[in-house]
């Protein structure tokens, strides 16, 4: 067991864990913020996205000591003063979810691929998403809802 | 912990069961717990009856009476449902039913689901089921409410209940300018009812939040990461379970080496008989005492996919009685007499739910009474086996089901929930067990493998004559065909599966129609007919001839021409009061032979629609995840293991595999709801093979029709 001393959605927590605990069992499991999600624990389904200084990234294949000198954000982290971010806005209002259980790490996957890539067309999002399981089936949702993500980007909201 | 799961006090007493089956229940208990709310009983109905058709296990129907609404002081509306909801969206549709029935804002009513301390006992949610059976239950509920509230306002203006009306949740009295609100007519005066079937209930056309596309209830906590699934429950002091797993099926121990595992700081080792398991303060930490255990494990040789068909074709399950089996005239003489015959095998893969949520489980022990919570989609079921398990009284167990990480039928069972609360009974503390991918993939269950054999004949022009249809091992689901046919031997023969099998979405449903809708298209190509046409003329069914046009008319049916490089497809059915029509566009690439699905139309009727928005989610979702079992993905086995229980070996359906998807909506308001979270599956598979026939000239009559390449023996077809 090593301390560690982790940047979380702005908060600096500090965490006894194994240095080569996974970043998505320590969020979860001793920090108790369950919004990100297991869903294989070998980086092959995405439910385990979090941003790592804004990039998405599969907190499944991290370590917590490599996680250590990053600006984490897990989906609890985009809410900003009672109000959602765009993204959370748009799967919101495009009901991009059934069962909700992948709603996190996509929401998180689109966030890394619109900081990237301001408009990207609907290829674009198909590629930086392939990571991205619904089982449901919700993808065409999904697709609609990062393009609404990114008109309301264009437009300034919840900047 | 989830709040919204929480006991309280009121509804905890409120549901306790009279198993005197009178309303005999203690008027005063109800008045005390309730606090002066409205509590809705009912005695056993109708509604029960149909459910009893399928009785579970032997269960019998409660008659016990049931509290299935309260209306607070406040005027907030509790309704109380043993349904879950796995993303299928019922949260939010029973609660528009109620809402419309009872006269209140959407928004004031919370569904209490899945807690078999709160909630009446239920079968479980699967079989399409709660749509038609729970919704008339609580739309009947609600409608005495409303009812009972206007008697006790016309009783308190001393005014004729006839002039009264309710919206908005009020009473109101339009000749007087007066209203009360339901709260402060509940606190005025204490009433309990026993309701009966007949009360009346508001007209379809006539609905204003039910027949809506009302947005998901709680929505913002799924976008926000609020919203505690059953692997995200914790409790103070909670421990994490871990248990060891065989090498294989059927395996027996050889021997067991416990030596470095007993010795791990802060790990307590679990042993009784068979059952290894590991309790420790972290998940890291169980996780790894697990892997210090050694054991030895003598596996069977067992069968593989190779050769699995004749396995299941020569290996009938005796104890089990057969499926319905539909006979008519005589299907000897008639093929016999027919100008055109075809005869076909078609093949159907073991393939996994995969739900996203693994099966998990948090247990508690408290004084003797176990409560688990748990992903599973029967929590009576699971209260069942928990009971069994642990030799306890049904009022010792509690079942609570957060909304979870779906189910598709794969988790009508409570392997983590004793696996969990075993683990805490021995640790004398709460136990989170979360299943990993490949242990959800090994031990749950899988979706039936089938072989089906059809023998059809049709006279020159066309018409039908007659049609045997044999389904081994896959299932009777949607196994008579809807189309007229003299002389019909339609039958299931259950066999020896050689992998755990169960529920999946649809059933046999979607093996059966793909079998039946691959066949009708190749008679229709022997008759030299349009698909469609052929089947029109062998079909009378107003329904299915109804999303039949509507799928054709919005694809362009009829104008459409297949090439080797594109085809277009069409297939359909009706199963579970639910008819379905899915016209599919294939790409294939001439050099590679991949296949791609490029667009989708699917009509569908299911009676009047309580959701259209909810509706469309579900259809759509239905064809993405059919995707995958039509073309790619299955199960591979041999000798008591499953050799690809990784989503990076097992594909399911991506983003870049989902085809440009229209759903077109009948609405026959006309008619009562039924379910559509299965039946919307079955049409994808049929269609596209039937595309791929049409471009290439090739039948591909087994599902998947194109897994990956790679394996010797597969056609050149890739996905």
């Amino acid at each position: 067991m090593s301390d560690f001393d982790l940047n979380v959605n702005g908060a600096h927590l500090r965490v006894s864990a194994p240095s080569e605990e996974t970043l998505l069992s320590v969020l979860r499991n001793r920090l108790n913020l369950t919004g990100t999600k297991y869903g294989c624990g070998e980086g092959q389904c995405g439910a385990c996205t979090v941003l790592l200084d804004g990039r998405a990234t599969r907190s499944c294949l991290v370590s917590v000591e490599s996680a250590a000198n990053a600006k984490i954000v897990t989906i609890e982290g985009l809410e900003q003063d009672g109000k959602l971010s765009p993204v959370q806005q748009a799967f919101l209002d495009e009901g991009a979810f059934q069962c909700g259980y992948c709603t996190s790490g996509m929401i998180l996957g689109a966030t890394s691929l619109l900081h990237e890539q301001h408009n990207p067309t609907e290829e674009q999002i198909v590629e930086a998403m392939e990571g991205h399981i619904c089982r449901c089936g919700t993808y065409p949702r999904i697709v609609d809802a990062v393009k609404q993500a990114s008109r309301l980007l264009a437009q300034g909201v919840g900047q | 912990m989830n709040r919204r799961h929480a006991p309280t006090t009121e509804s905890e007493q409120s549901i306790s069961p009279n198993r005197s089956g009178t309303s005999t229940l203690d008027r005063r208990d109800f008045l005390t717990v309730l606090g002066g709310g409205l509590l809705i009983c009912f005695t056993h109905t109708s509604t029960w009856a149909q459910e009893s058709g399928r009785a579970f296990g032997g269960h019998e129907l409660p008659k016990e009476l049931s509290a299935w609404l309260h209306i607070a002081a406040d005027g907030r509306v509790k309704v109380f449902t043993g349904k879950v909801e796995v993303g299928q969206n019922i949260r939010t549709s029973l609660a528009q039913l109620v809402a419309e029935e009872l006269r209140v804002p959407f928004d004031t009513i919370t569904m209490v689901m899945g807690d078999t301390d709160l909630t009446p006992w239920d079968m479980g949610t699967f079989g399409s089921r709660t749509t038609p059976t729970m919704g008339p239950q609580l739309r009947t509920m609600a409608a005495a409410a409303r009812q009972m509230l206007i008697e006790v306002a016309a009783e308190r203006w001393h005014v004729a209940p006839a002039g009264l009306s309710s919206a908005e949740g009020k009473v109101t009295d339009p000749l007087n300018s007066r209203s009360l609100a339901y709260g402060e007519i509940t606190r005025g005066k204490e009433l309990v009812k026993t309701v009966s079937n007949a009360e009346s209930l508001t007209a379809v056309t006539q609905w204003k939040i039910a027949g809506a596309a009302v947005p998901k209830a709680e929505g913002r906590d799924f976008v926000t990461g609020k919203h505690k699934y059953p692997s995200d429950i914790s409790l103070p002091e909670m421990m994490f379970g871990a248990v060891l797993r065989p090498d294989g099926f059927n395996a027996t121990f050889v021997s067991v080496d416990t030596g470095i595992t007993e010795k791990l700081p802060g790990v307590k080792l679990v042993r009784d008989g068979d059952f290894v398991g590991v309790v420790a303060p972290d998940a890291f930490t169980a996780q790894h005492a697990l892997s210090t255990i050694q054991a030895r494990w003598d596996v069977p040789a067992q069968p593989s996919n190779q050769g699995l068909f004749a396995y299941l074709k020569n290996n009938p399950e005796t104890d089990q009685g057969d499926g319905p089996e539909h006979v008519s005239g005589s299907v000897t003489q008639a093929m016999a007499a027919a100008d055109l015959k075809l005869e076909e095998q078609y093949t159907v893969a073991y393939i996994a739910h995969a739900p996203l949520e693994p099966r998990a489980a948090v247990a508690e022990w408290t004084d003797g009474k176990l409560t688990v919570w748990t992903g599973t989609q029967r929590p009576f079921g699971v209260r069942d086996e928990l009971m069994q398990a642990f030799h306890l009284p049904s009022a010792q167990v509690r079942v609570i089901q957060p909304d979870m990480g779906s189910g598709y039928g794969g988790k009508h069972t409570g392997e983590a929930a004793i696996e969990a609360a075993r683990l805490a009974k021995a640790a004398g503390k709460p136990v989170k067990v979360v299943w990993s991918r490949s242990e959800e993939f090994t031990w749950a269950y899988l979706r039936p493998a089938g072989l089906i054999e059809i023998k059809a004949g049709a006279r020159r022009d066309g018409t039908l004559v007659a049609w045997e249809h044999h389904n081994y091992n896959s299932g009777p689901a949607a196994i008579g065909t809807p189309y007229n046919v003299a002389n019909q031997l339609i039958e299931y023969h259950a066999a020896k599966t050689p992998l755990r099998q169960g529920s999946y979405r649809g059933l046999a449903s979607t093996a059966n129609h793909f079998a039946r809708e691959s066949h009708m298209d190749g008679m229709a190509h022997i008759a030299g007919m349009d698909p469609l046409e052929f089947r029109l003329k062998n079909l009378t069914d107003s329904r299915l001839q109804a999303v039949f046009q509507a799928a054709a008319t919005k694809f362009s049916w009829g104008r459409l021409k297949s090439t080797p490089e594109r085809g277009f497809g069409f297939a359909g059915g009706v199963d579970k009061g639910g008819y379905v029509a899915t016209c599919a566009e294939v790409e294939i690439d001439p050099a590679t032979k991949r296949v791609r699905i490029r667009r989708v139309i699917q009509a569908w009727d299911c009676g009047a629609i309580v959701n259209p928005d909810g509706l469309r989610n579900q259809l759509v979702g239905a064809i993405v995840q059919g995707i995958g079992g039509a073309l790619f993905e299955r199960i591979l086995f041999a000798n008591g293991r499953i050799l690809n229980p990784h989503f990076a070996q097992y594909r399911v359906p991506r983003f870049s595999d989902t085809p440009q998807i229209e759903i077109v909506l009948v609405n026959r308001k006309d008619l009562p709801s039924a379910g559509a979270g299965e039946t919307g599956l079955v049409g994808l598979a049929p269609a596209v093979g039937n595309a791929i026939f049409a471009a290439s000239g090739i039948r591909l009559p087994k599902m998947p029709m194109a897994p990956q390449s790679g394996v010797p023996g597969e056609p050149s077809f890739r996905s």
